[in-house]
């Protein structure tokens, strides 16, 4: 833990490999470093490994069989790998592509669900205060506060995206991982999350996988884009969107890329 | 030019029509037993269907023939059928439903690891084995080694009966749910069984229950392994290390004696009706519950 004062980085990604084959690089020797209370977006075409980055940061990725991991994920100055696996995934929080609510679980239910599965007993008052502080984080407490006990799957995409996120920070991960996390709802929904994480960014450091540059350039920091598994460019979201050092960067910019 | 074109849809459209008479007139024709078993029960049966059915154990021969022979309704019910099927079905479900379901979560999550498809196939083979040889096995397992007959051989051998269906509606139903559930359960930190049970197998649960219901309804109704098994009672029992009684097997019981014949009719019925109404719950609850 002392390194987080070493290096004030809050993420360290050195000569990370992931391959879901022998041989074949889903993620190739990606290093990066990420500091704490930013927006880091990771761009990149379809397939070049995204997901998989993203999912190996709360080791997520270690569900597949046959999946392989080399180099070091450094959180807080922390090797993952070394960590329990269920540990690392309530330090970093997931929020998936599609909104997923727990479907038999009620608006509450789903906020304090990852209490449930990590067998951490509440009592009532805790639960009032995690669901209101949570709810209230993603700005969702006025809209659902009457309606706690309805299943939260009566809810909009958007809203239950947003119960995602609040279900996400109930733990009060470090990290919040986002893959295309607005990528299925409507232009409100979305502009209404873009909100919500530039807020969150004062109290957690986020990674978004967008698909959308517009999105990544009007939240984000820092930026990464990615080609065939390798981290082909990381800087500034300004840098990257006005002087890309790398020909592959400025084509996906650009639109014309192949 | 314009003939060819015309003739061509009004020959399909006559086809399908065709066609789909045909499959009118097949599926009236499979309905016509069941309205004839079903009338013919009602017919004969209601007589016999009152208060007593429920309340009175079966008459022995001898006062059926007395009651005959002076012209009287013969006495009694089915109480001790009732109670034995309850019995052996409540043991039946607590050996069958847990050690299903789990079998059905790790055919779901191993998919094509080579012992799940042993597991699979097997599975399937069993729900293939005559209903009397399963009783048969049992009678070595269970009867033989417990010197006797009881209520408890007759649930092992439904409970073998009720696994490969509850296993198949199982993994099924699992099999339905997205793979976002598993995956947001992990992402919190939940352990692998605290996901499963508390997320995947409450979220079939629908399926789980209807697939439940139906095996039951299934298998209520046997009598060849209970003939080997739990043997019969003429009183209400309770015990499972006891032989007892079953609705199936009084009904084989009356078919046996000509003096009791007449109560087949309406212990069938009831039977019957309670298939049905097990069917129908199950139906109405994979409807009301299905998720999303
Ligand atoms: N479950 C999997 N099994 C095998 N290969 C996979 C799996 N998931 C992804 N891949 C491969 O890994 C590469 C990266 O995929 P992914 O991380 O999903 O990319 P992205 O999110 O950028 O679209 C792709 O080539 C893809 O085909
Ligand atoms: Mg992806």
């Amino acid at each position: 833990m002392e390194n987080t004062i070493n290096t004030g980085y809050i993420l360290e990604l050195k000569e990370v490999s992931v391959s879901y084959t022998p041989g074949k690089y889903a993620v190739d020797k990606v290093n990066a470093r990420i500091a704490p209370n930013t927006v880091t977006a990771i761009m990149g075409p379809s397939g070049c490994g995204k997901s998989t980055l993203l999912h190996a940061i709360n080791r997520l990725h270690e569900l597949y069989p046959g999946i392989s991991t080399t180099g070091e994920i450094l959180l807080k100055g922390e090797n993952i790998f070394r960590m329990n696996p269920m540990k690392v995934r309530r330090l970093a929080g997931m929020v998936f592509q599609r909104p997923n609510p727990f479907p038999t679980m009620s608006i509450s239910g789903n906020v304090l669900a990852g209490y449930k599965l990590n067998n951490i007993s509440l009592n009532k008052k805790e639960k009032g205060l995690i669901v209101e502080r949570s709810l209230r984080s993603v700005n969702l407490w006025d809209e659902v506060k009457d309606v706690l006990n309805k299943k939260g799957t009566f809810l909009s995409g958007g809203q239950q995206q947003r119960l995602c996120i609040a279900r996400a920070l109930a733990l009060k991960p470090e990290l919040l991982l986002m893959d295309e996390p607005t990528s299925a709802l409507d232009p409100i929904s979305t502009s209404r999350i873009e909100d919500l994480i530039l807020e969150l960014k004062k109290e957690y450091t986020i990674i978004i996988v967008t698909h959308n540059m517009s999105q990544a350039a009007r939240i984000s920091d820092n930026a990464m884009f990615m080609y065939l598994g390798k981290l082909v460019e990381y800087g500034t979201t300004r840098q990257m969107f006005t002087k890309p050092e790398n020909k592959r960067t400025e084509d996906y910019l650009t639109g014309s890329f192949g | 030019m314009k003939k060819t074109k015309l003739s061509a849809p009004r020959y399909r459209l006559m086809k399908s029509r065709i066609f789909f008479y045909l499959v009118c007139t097949f599926s009236l024709l499979t309905m016509i037993p069941l309205f004839l078993i079903i009338g013919e029960l009602i017919r004969k049966g209601y007589k016999q269907f009152n208060f007593d059915l429920f309340t009175k154990v079966a008459p022995t021969s001898m006062e059926a023939m007395l009651a005959r022979i002076s012209g009287d309704a013969i006495p009694g019910g089915i109480l001790n059928g009732l109670a034995g099927t309850l019995l052996i079905l409540a043991v039946a479900i607590v050996l069958a439903i847990p050690l299903g379901i789990a079998t059905g979560v790790y055919l779901a999550e191993k998919k094509e690891k080579p012992l799940a498809r042993l597991v699979r196939n097997l599975s399937d083979l069993l729900q293939g084995i005559p209903s009397i040889v399963i009783g048969v096995i049992v009678y070595i397992w269970v009867v033989k080694p417990m010197a006797g007959y009881s209520a408890l051989a007759g649930s092992t051998a439904l409970a073998i009966m009720m696994l490969p269906m509850v296993i198949r509606s199982t993994e099924e139903s699992l099999k339905m749910l997205p793979d976002s559930l598993k995956e947001a359960g992990l992402a919190l930190g939940g352990s692998y069984s605290a996901v499963v049970l508390r997320i995947l197998l409450p979220s079939s649960f629908s399926g789980l229950f209807t697939g439940a219901l139906l095996a039951i309804s299934r298998v209520m109704g046997e009598t060849a392994p209970l003939l080997v098994t739990v043997l019969g009672a003429a009183t209400v029992n309770w015990d499972i290390t006891q032989p007892t009684t079953a609705v199936s097997l009084l009904i084989w019981e009356f078919y046996n004696d000509p003096n009791l014949a007449s109560l087949i009719w309406s212990s069938s019925l009831l039977l019957l009706l309670i298939v049905l109404c097990i069917n129908l719950l199950a139906k109405s609850i994979a409807k009301k519950w299905k998720i999303q």
